[in-house]
């Protein structure tokens, strides 16, 4: 569904990506992990066109999306929760999502709300209210119902659970795993390994810039490397 | 002062101030989103105002036909502004913009300086905006109660833009995050295009009654009402909507009220004007309505 091929990205003169290939295949769940500043945000915002590559393709259901402008990616069926969640704080929750639901025909709009409404009920709740106000997991819930609203084929969740309590960070990966059911195919970045590695069919292990590992989760979750290095043991 | 007298400077005041909220609008829209002062949205008055002089003049339109065409055109010389001066420079440092803004103020007033020359024409003044009436004994002049009532059936036409549509939706966001309304699929440049076109034609419709009010059209005539346009915008929080309207009425009721009750202070009108703008921005920055100026990332 999805193929990343040597993927090469500079800041300036920092060589943030150098190489990167990945693939998520329709239906799955694959994560990126690796540490603070190894690039995982990067490939994030590489295929959704915020960042422009030096080198290399990335390409969706066969259209190219490097040379696609960012509105033009999240058209061909890409939903996008960013890192730092990034919720129109001076717009209501309901705002948020009728944003997110931007480019679908408006007679869809009613069933997707009730969709995102009935994996986030606290959403429903708080309609009203200017996004600004909610806590952070509820900001986070919102982030996701918003990436969900245009019923992308894809979705690219930047670290969901950063900042968040346990109990919550479980209902998010929760949520994924259901969305993932319902046939949403799933790009997610962590540094959560331990958690994103439980609900992921495959797993890429991230490190300055390059793909030092991969695997199905479960095969990560044994590998030795992988447990000194981010598991904590 | 008689109770006439202040009636009368009263709704001078206010439609002084209309006429200021309406171009301080423009500032404060597009401040929102990118963060920029427009230097150049002051020349769009006098755009406007000649517009409508040679669309009366040389096609012999009839005000009602020639106003609105007037008005639509600015409103797209305002994009074309945007895409010459500043789209280039949308990832530069904010300074190259405010200088390119400078650059495109000059340029407008020294382009009509060269096509139309120096000399002030007078703004054709249709005969319904010419009259004077009476209410409750106090005379005044049509207009003055037209700009009032005109200016409010353009807020209420960009209120309902901005807060009830889809695309008003966009804008709020887009002046919150452009890199997140580009994730929600969102053309962004074109939703700073509308912003444009809205806060240039809003400039026009300021601009043209302006030119009603004071009848001598000059290419430098939007400096002085751009400049007072910016204060009241900064007043009352320069990003809010609302806020410019207030600060634009505060403006205007204030410099007229001050001339009023101490009519030996009336060379100092203007100089009123910009000691108020160094007062926000020593005691309150962020306005009468506003909230924390912050730096976009
Ligand atoms: N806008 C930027 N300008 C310069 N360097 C950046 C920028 N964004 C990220 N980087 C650098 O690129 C590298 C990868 O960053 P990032 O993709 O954010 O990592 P991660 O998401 O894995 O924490 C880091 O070294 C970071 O400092
Ligand atoms: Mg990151």
């Amino acid at each position: 569904m999805l193929e990343v091929k040597n993927l090469h990205v500079y800041y300036g003169g920092i060589h943030a990506l150098k190489g990167i290939d990945l693939r998520v295949k329709e239906g799955q769940i694959v994560t990126l992990i690796g540490a603070n500043g190894a690039g995982k945000s990067t490939t994030l915002r590489s295929i959704a066109g915020l960042v422009r590559p030096k080198e290399g393709s990335i390409v969706f259901q066969g259209t190219e999306l490097t040379a696609l402008r960012t509105h033009q990616v999240i058209q061909q069926g890409i939903g996008v929760a960013p890192e730092g969640r990034k919720v129109f704080g001076n717009l209501t929750v309901l705002e948020n999502l009728e944003l997110g639901a931007y480019n679908r025909p408006p007679q869809e709009f009613q069933t997707d709300l009730e969709w995102v409404f009935s994996l986030f009920p606290r959403l429903e709740e708080r309609s009203k209210q200017l996004a600004g106000t909610l806590s952070g997991g509820e900001q986070q819930m919102l982030a996701l119902g918003r990436a969900l609203m245009s019923h992308p084929k894809l979705v690219l969740l930047d670290e969901p659970s950063l900042g968040l309590a346990p109990l919550v960070v479980e209902e998010v990966f929760e949520t994924i795993t259901t969305i993932n059911r319902q046939g949403t195919t799933v790009l997610l970045v962590e540094q959560n390994a331990m958690a994103a590695l439980h609900v992921a069919h495959y797993a890429y292990v991230l490190e300055t810039g390059r793909i030092t590992l991969e695997g199905t989760g479960k095969e990560l979750l044994q590998d030795e490397r992988v447990r000194k290095a981010y598991l904590g043991e | 002062m008689s109770a006439t007298i202040f009636f009368q400077q009263l709704s001078n005041g206010i439609s002084l101030g209309s006429l200021y909220a309406l171009v301080a609008i423009g500032y404060t829209m597009v401040y929102g989103i990118l963060r920029l002062i427009n230097f150049a949205h002051g020349d769009l008055l006098m755009v406007a105002s000649y517009t409508a002089i040679y669309a009366v003049t040389m096609f012999s339109l009839p005000w009602y036909l020639s106003f609105p065409l007037a008005i639509a055109l600015t409103g797209c010389i305002g994009i074309l502004m945007d895409k010459v001066a500043y789209k280039p420079l949308r990832d530069a440092p904010r300074i190259s913009l405010l200088i390119s803004a400078i650059g495109a103020s000059f340029l407008l007033e020294n382009l009509a300086l060269v096509i139309i020359g120096g000399i002030p024409k007078g703004f054709p003044r249709p005969e319904i905006f010419a009259k004077v009436i009476e209410i409750l004994g106090v005379r005044v002049q049509v207009l003055t109660i037209y700009i009032p009532i005109m200016t409010l059936v353009f807020l209420m036409a960009l209120l309902y833009i901005v807060y009830r549509t889809k695309v008003g939706k966009a804008m709020r966001a887009a002046s919150k995050d452009i890199e997140t309304t580009r994730l929600m699929g969102i053309n962004v440049d074109r939703i700073i295009a509308l912003t444009f076109l809205m806060g240039s034609s809003l400039a026009a419709a300021g601009g043209i009654m302006w030119a009603l009010k004071y009848p001598q059209v000059n290419p430098f005539m939007g400096v002085i009402p751009g400049l007072k346009a910016f204060i009241a915008a900064v007043l009352g929080g320069i990003g809010d909507i609302i806020g410019a309207v207030v600060g634009g009425f505060v403006l205007g009721l204030g410099e007229i009220l001050l001339v009023a009750f101490f009519p030996e202070l009336a060379q100092y009108r203007d100089a009123f004007a910009f000691v108020l703008l160094i007062l926000v921005l020593l005691f309150r920055p962020t306005g009468i309505m506003g909230e924390p100026i912050t730096d976009k990332t």
